[in-house]
């Protein structure tokens, strides 16, 4: 069993496919249950530990927003535990500002510089495009098994 | 630190299914008699308790309809305050990648099934034309009618 990364990191349709083919899917919901169920915090991530902001400086900045350091220090740790990743390229809830588009590069960076077993799509619209993710991904987490 | 959600896990099962609704999903859950906190929703279900407990509801959720049953990660427990609707304004965080994906759910159900019977076994390569004869463009419109008539 692989840890697979999965962006966007709430996909449903990765994280079910990655648990599907028998591995396991790194999203952000683990990181955020890891943080609630740890006492002390009322309304995370709109709380922080004072560990936090470390974490996030390892990967940006202080010049950068405050929210991708926030952000970062959520996925960062999760990008460092991943042996392989599946990256669906574009959705439409990471647009601009409010998707936090800078994050989302520096996530895409970090994941193409630990130079791990990668497989980059985009959203399926019709059922050919459909078929070909699935058969993607399936080949993809099933090489992973076989450790190609 | 412990608390007392260590090794409490939850999971959002969102259904994409001709054949079961929420309440058969429930039932079903419930049949196992297990300590679990489920909570029914118009998508499907939120199924909280020990990580064992979960994975074998949802074995026997994914059992109904192997194609259908699609399972993420939930980091809050079923109606926390902070997450739940009731006491919040506006969409819950995650809600939009939710709506982006359950849109996408029926094709990716359709291409697994395919998959698993062995259907797909080439893919299209980069850039490659869609060939669309006449032939494959008849057996789309005899699936999609087919499809209708369930």
């Amino acid at each position: 069993m692989v840890k697979v990364l999965v962006y966007p990191a709430n996909s449903l349709i990765l994280a079910d496919l990655v648990e599907r083919f028998g591995h396991e899917p790194l999203s952000v919901q683990q990181e955020i249950r890891e943080k609630i169920s740890a006492p002390g915090l009322d309304s995370p991530p709109l709380n922080i530990t004072p560990d936090d902001p470390k974490i996030g400086l390892r990967y940006a900045a202080v010049e950068v927003p405050s929210g991708v350091r926030g952000r970062m220090a959520l996925l960062g740790p999760l990008i460092e535990e991943a042996e392989a990743a599946v990256v669906v390229h574009d959705p439409d809830p990471t647009f601009g500002c409010m998707g936090c588009a800078r994050t989302n590069e520096l996530v895409n960076f970090l994941i193409r510089a630990r130079k791990i077993p990668l497989l980059e799509l985009k959203y399926p619209s019709t059922e050919d495009d459909a078929r070909d993710f699935v058969v993607r991904v399936a080949e993809f987490l099933k090489s992973l098994e076989n450790g190609k | 630190m412990k608390s007392d959600l260590d090794g409490v896990v939850t999971k959002l099962i969102i259904l994409s299914s001709k054949r079961i609704m929420p309440g058969e999903l429930l039932s079903k859950i419930y049949s196992l008699k297990k300590d679990l906190i489920v909570k029914e929703t118009c998508f499907g279900a939120e199924v909280s308790g020990k990580k064992e407990d979960v994975e074998d509801a949802l074995r026997e959720a994914r059992s109904l309809d192997p194609y259908g049953v699609f399972v993420k990660e939930r980091g809050f427990l079923p109606g926390d305050p902070r997450r739940c609707r009731a006491t919040r304004a506006g969409a819950r965080p995650g809600f939009h990648q939710i709506e982006l994906e359950v849109k996408r759910l029926p094709l990716i159900a359709k291409a697994l099934s395919e998959y698993e019977r062995g259907a797909l076994e080439m893919r299209r390569e980069e850039g490659e034309e869609l060939n669309l004869n006449a032939g494959r463009f008849k057996e789309i419109i005899e699936d999609t009618l087919k499809d209708m008539s369930v």
